[in-house]
């Protein structure tokens, strides 16, 4: 990008700028990832009973980190590697402290 | 180089679609768990190992992340599944041993 003023951030440039190409493998995978986040969502949304949508939350909290890791490797950054060590932590604690609230009514 | 790691973030994304796939297709509130625990972190595993292969300098983040997700998700996915049993979610079909049959009776 030859652009005259530096101040100028477009979506352009910073796809020009991220130095990283996508090939066709993962193309597919990042497809398959998204239609997997897609069926949990899915289930979040429609699930019958309440059990499964927290599954689903849970499923879905694993396949954010792993986005976020993709995404590091796409930006070239390794910021996001630290949100998704944050982010996967965050998810742990909440889903414990989830099922030691469903578990707290009857034992 | 990139080939490997193309055939290892693949061969994650497949598993997180299967996962994602038995978390759809499961019929019973625990099968949807070891559906959606299990493969998913195998997946996630594998899509690691994958961004490890093309870049190799940010291997301690990396790792902390991988040994993160294999120690906490079996455990979340234990304490859920635990909450649900205790709190009464039905299973699919009559269980052959119940734990809380077999543990509260005396011999």
């Amino acid at each position: 990008m030859n652009t005259a003023d530096p101040i100028e951030l477009t979506a352009n440039t910073l796809i020009d700028s991220s130095l990283w190409q996508i090939n066709t493998l993962e193309t597919i995978a990042l497809l398959l990832i998204a239609l997997a986040s897609l069926l949990c969502l899915y289930r979040l949304l429609f699930g019958p009973t309440t059990p499964d949508r927290v599954i689903s939350a849970d499923t879905l909290s694993v396949i954010a980190t792993v986005m976020l890791g993709i995404l590091a490797g796409l930006f070239q950054s390794v910021l996001y590697l630290d949100v998704a060590v944050i982010y996967g932590i965050l998810s742990f604690v909440g889903i414990i402290a989830l099922a030691r609230a469903i578990e707290g009514d009857h034992s | 180089m990139r080939l490997l790691a193309d055939v290892f973030f693949l061969i994650g994304a497949v598993f997180i679609f299967l996962g994602a796939l038995g978390l759809i297709r499961m019929p019973d509130v625990y099968n949807r768990i070891q559906a959606g625990t299990k493969a998913v972190t195998l997946g996630s595993m594998a899509i690691f190992i994958g961004l490890v292969i093309l870049f190799p300098h940010w291997w301690p983040k990396l790792f902390i992340i991988m040994g993160f997700m294999l120690l906490t998700n079996p455990v979340s996915s234990s304490a859920i599944a635990r909450a649900f049993y205790r709190s009464g979610v039905k299973l699919w079909r009559k269980p052959a041993v119940s734990a809380q049959e077999s543990s509260t009776k005396k011999i």
